[in-house]
């Protein structure tokens, strides 16, 4: 074990966790947005293989990396605004109509890798670019300035999405919206305008989530490829008491716990292989539930807004 | 057009404003038809009427949360269309609502502003906000601490915000929905000198209340609805509470009334070193005793925030002790869960009654049964009994004067002193052996309070121990026979209400010992 451990094996580790975290962060902090604003989207995974297969599809037949994402958050966003009309616009239960969200990305990105491709094939996605100057710092340069560019734009969302939350007077009627929106209503702010707004970014989001899979990460698409990550993504949303630092700090232990595990198998270490697999989940959950057990959901949420009249 | 006056507050000031031949409907209700008001600047313009006569209709569409099907606003003598609320800021109008509408988990300066655009583009600009909350605050005597989140507010102080909410984005004209029916006796009078202040300045107020007396002591027009229609519009000089309270309900009604005194049976309900914490976790019981007889009214007088609520639901089973022991009939019930207490035949009319007595998405007759579903004549292995329910509700809805459309109409779009007239027919018509009363009359019309007041008179009669928690004295010596007074957690003492004075009362509340503890048992 002593041997089998060593430093450069802990800084791979890390590299690989950060850049493990990457679709969960996507996708967790376009939840956020909507979260916060009082729709619960459930859809987020079917979005992410909607996502990943337009990008995957594009990168194949063109090579166009960034085509492959701009088509990616092109098909989320679509998606987003389509749960936004089924929730918003139709009132429907949020919980439900997530779902069939969930199920139409399930099939449909099926289906159309079936009529398109066909067979499990590979793409050269993103390259690494490290990061001139910072990728020479011993021990952070490897972990943090050696990734591709999906990578960075997950790390630098977090940030932006702390700042548009709390700094913001769209933030402050996100969070309005999302805690009353009767209140906001009377004062002029329109519910729907916003959770539209917040549902379809987090659609948006979710898309490029999918391109991270499928033209940064592994560089395939298949069935399924997602296998319940948008699930995870919206646990860590909660987990992380709706407030992106938290989502971060759990889907960076999720991930770092998750490369820990697949590297213990792949040494062959003698743990059980189902209990390995369980490990990143469970310790996620308890060190959120933990820290962050003092935090409310927004009292709106996944309640439809309606004015009487 | 001539040059708007400008108010104190820095907001053009609205010399006039016409609602004429208002008529809007919902669904089996004419909430209005063909109604007339109108209000000047410097005047206080009340406007009164039973639950559900269409008050808070008729104001929400000068607010423009509805839209009128007939009739048409006024403004300075231009007619315009108010299509959403922030068509009715940019005129001018204010509202603050029956029920507030601030958002908990923001502060105070992020309350007041929400929705507007900032000096900073999409930053926002609180600090400068926080400065102009200030100076309004210093103008109207409103003293709010802007960082302080509502949640820590008191129901007075978040009054405020709301008021400061409707100055900060102009307010010329102010509508306030039933203001008082939830503030202490202090707040209100803290409230008048502002509402004053602000009408001599030249704001127009639409006051609506049902407490006659505030009526009468601070507006200078009142106008009546009945039925959605106008009754009439009287210049409050000219008129008297008996005179109001006829052209709301029809008929003269009685205000004081002495009842009969009753024997005290036995000790149905005692409590006895009680003590609790609050939602804070802080100790909001103190050692709390006392004892209500069958055939009882005891008054539990106090200013709000001293207990109250907290020793109720302790009672009621919705919240733990941490010492102490309840007992009805000599049963132990300390630790019983709410159903368990229900068995044991305790009614509960809690104080919030719009979260916690009703579920507003059921219908009128669903939440009429709901603490009895598992009575054999409403459900019989696992099925419910509708024919029954229905004829109940219908029963219940027609003694209590609900006003609805139907028994299937969902509470939330219900007026609001009726959806609590449905809690309170639920609770009083159970005939239960206690009876907790928390401000039961708070927002509900003079027609109901006189007919609720009678309802408990009754039950005592018929050998129920009530515990009568209120903030209103009137009704605490009305109806009570002895009065408690809690002040932060602690009784402060039992008096006979024949030994009680206004004064007395009035000084425990406050805090101070009763000259000599009579404890009248
Ligand atoms: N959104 C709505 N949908 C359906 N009916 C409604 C709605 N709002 C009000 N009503 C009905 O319109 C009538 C008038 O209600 P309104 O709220 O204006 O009464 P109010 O005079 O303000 O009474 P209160 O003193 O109880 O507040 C009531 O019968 C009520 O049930
Ligand atoms: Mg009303």
């Amino acid at each position: 074990m002593e041997d089998l451990f060593t430093g450069s094996v802990l800084i791979g580790l890390l590299a690989s966790a950060i850049r493990l975290a990457t679709p969960y962060l996507y996708a967790a902090i376009g939840e956020t947005f909507g979260q916060r604003s009082g729709v619960l989207n459930l859809g987020v995974d079917g979005i992410m293989l909607m996502g990943a297969f337009s990008a995957f599809y594009v990168v194949f037949k063109t090579g166009d990396l960034v085509g492959g994402v701009l088509l990616a958050a092109l098909v989320g966003l679509l998606m987003g605004l389509l749960m936004a009309f089924i929730s918003v616009t139709l009132s429907a239960e949020q919980g439900i109509s997530g779902i069939g969200v969930y199920l139409f990305g399930l099939g449909m990105s099926d289906l159309l890798f079936q009529k398109l491709i066909n067979n499990v094939q590979t793409v050269s996605g993103f390259p690494v670019a490290p990061i001139p100057l910072l990728s020479e710092i011993p021990v952070l340069g490897p972990i943090l300035f050696r990734q591709n560019v999906l990578v960075y734009g997950a790390y630098i969302l977090v940030p932006i999405a702390w700042f548009v939350l709390n700094k913001t007077t769209l933030g402050l009627k996100i969070k309005a919206v999302g805690e009353n929106p009767e209140a906001a209503d009377t004062l002029g702010v329109s519910v729907s305008r916003i959770r539209y707004f917040t549902v379809s970014l987090g659609g948006m989001l979710s898309g490029i989530a999918g391109a991270s899979l499928s033209i940064a990460l592994l560089n395939v698409f298949q069935f399924n490829l997602t296998n319940g990550l948008g699930f995870i993504a919206i646990a860590l949303v909660y987990f992380g008491g709706w407030r992106p630092t938290w989502v971060l700090l759990g889907s960076l232990i999720f991930s770092f716990v998750n490369a820990l595990q697949i590297w213990v198998q792949v040494v062959g270490l003698p743990i059980p292989s189902d209990i390995a697999v369980m490990t990143p989940y469970i310790l996620t959950i308890v060190v959120l539930v933990i820290s962050a057990q003092r935090v409310r959901p927004p009292s709106a949420l996944s309640k439809a807004y309606e004015r009487l009249e | 057009m001539t040059q708007k006056q400008i108010l104190p507050s820095g907001n053009p000031r609205i010399d006039r404003l016409e609602m004429q031949g208002i008529v809007k409907r919902f669904p089996g209700v004419l909430a209005n038809d063909h109604v007339n008001f109108d209000v000047n600047a410097f005047e206080v313009h009340a406007l009164l009427g039973e639950n559900g006569a269409g008050k808070s209709t008729l104001m929400k569409q000068l607010y423009g949360l509805y839209h009128p099907d007939q009739g048409q606003i006024i403004f300075d003598g231009e007619p315009r269309l108010i299509h959403s609320p922030r068509d009715a800021i940019n005129l001018g109008i204010g509202m603050i609502h029956q029920h507030f509408m601030l958002v908990d988990s923001l502060t105070v300066a992020e309350n007041v502003a929400l929705g507007l655009p900032s000096t900073r583009g999409i930053m926002t600009d609180l600090d400068r906000v926080t400065k102009r909350i200030c100076e309004l605050a210093e103008v109207y005597g409103l003293d709010v601490e802007p960082d302080a989140y509502i949640w820590q507010l008191s129901v007075g102080q978040q009054q405020k915000v709301e008021i400061i909410k409707a100055l900060y984005r102009g307010a010329a004209l102010l509508i306030l929905d039933e203001p008082t029916a939830v503030l202490t006796p202090q707040e209100v009078d803290d409230f008048f000198v502002t509402l004053t202040k602000m009408a001599n300045d030249g704001h127009a107020l639409i006051f609506i209340s049902h407490k006659l007396h505030e009526v009468m002591a601070f507006t200078h027009r009142v106008t009546v609805l009945r039925d959605g229609k106008n009754v009439g519009t009287v210049n409050t000089v000219d008129t008297n509470k008996n005179l109001l309270a006829e052209m709301m309900v029809g008929r003269p009604l009685n205000f004081i009334r002495n009842y009969k005194t009753i024997k005290c049976g036995n000790p149905r309900l005692k409590v006895e070193n009680l003590s609790a914490l609050s939602d804070r976790g802080v100790p909001a019981l103190k050692n709390v005793s006392f004892e209500v007889c069958a055939g009882e009214v005891l008054g539990l007088a106090g200013v709000s925030g001293n207990g109250q609520p907290e020793l109720a639901q302790v009672i009621a089973g919705l919240r733990p002790s941490t010492s102490g022991k309840i007992m009805i009939d000599d049963e132990n019930l300390t630790g019983s869960t709410p159903m368990q207490v229900i068995d044991k035949g305790v009614a509960y009319i809690p104080e919030k009654r719009n979260v916690e007595g009703l579920i507003k998405e059921f219908s009128v007759s669903e939440n009429l049964i709901m603490r009895d579903l598992d009575q054999e004549i409403y459900s019989r292995n696992a099925f419910l009994n509708m024919g029954n329910i229905a004829k109940r509700s219908a029963d219940l809805v027609k003694t209590f004067n609900v006003k609805t459309p139907s028994i299937d109409t969902p509470i939330k779009s219900l007026s609001g002193g009726n959806a609590q007239k449905v809690i309170l027919a639920r609770e009083i018509s159970r005939q239960p052996k206690v009876l907790i009363a928390a401000q039961p009359t708070r927002g509900v019309d003079i027609g109901a309070t006189e007919y609720i007041h009678e309802r408990i008179i009754e039950q005592r009669e018929t050998g129920t121990a009530t515990l009568l928690i209120s903030e209103d004295l009137d009704e605490i010596f009305a109806l009570s026979d002895r009065i408690a007074v809690i002040f932060h957690g602690e009784i402060m003492g039992v008096v006979d209400r024949k030994d009680a004075t206004l004064q007395s009362i009035g000084l425990m509340m406050a805090g101070e010992q009763p000259p000599e503890t009579k404890t009248a048992e």
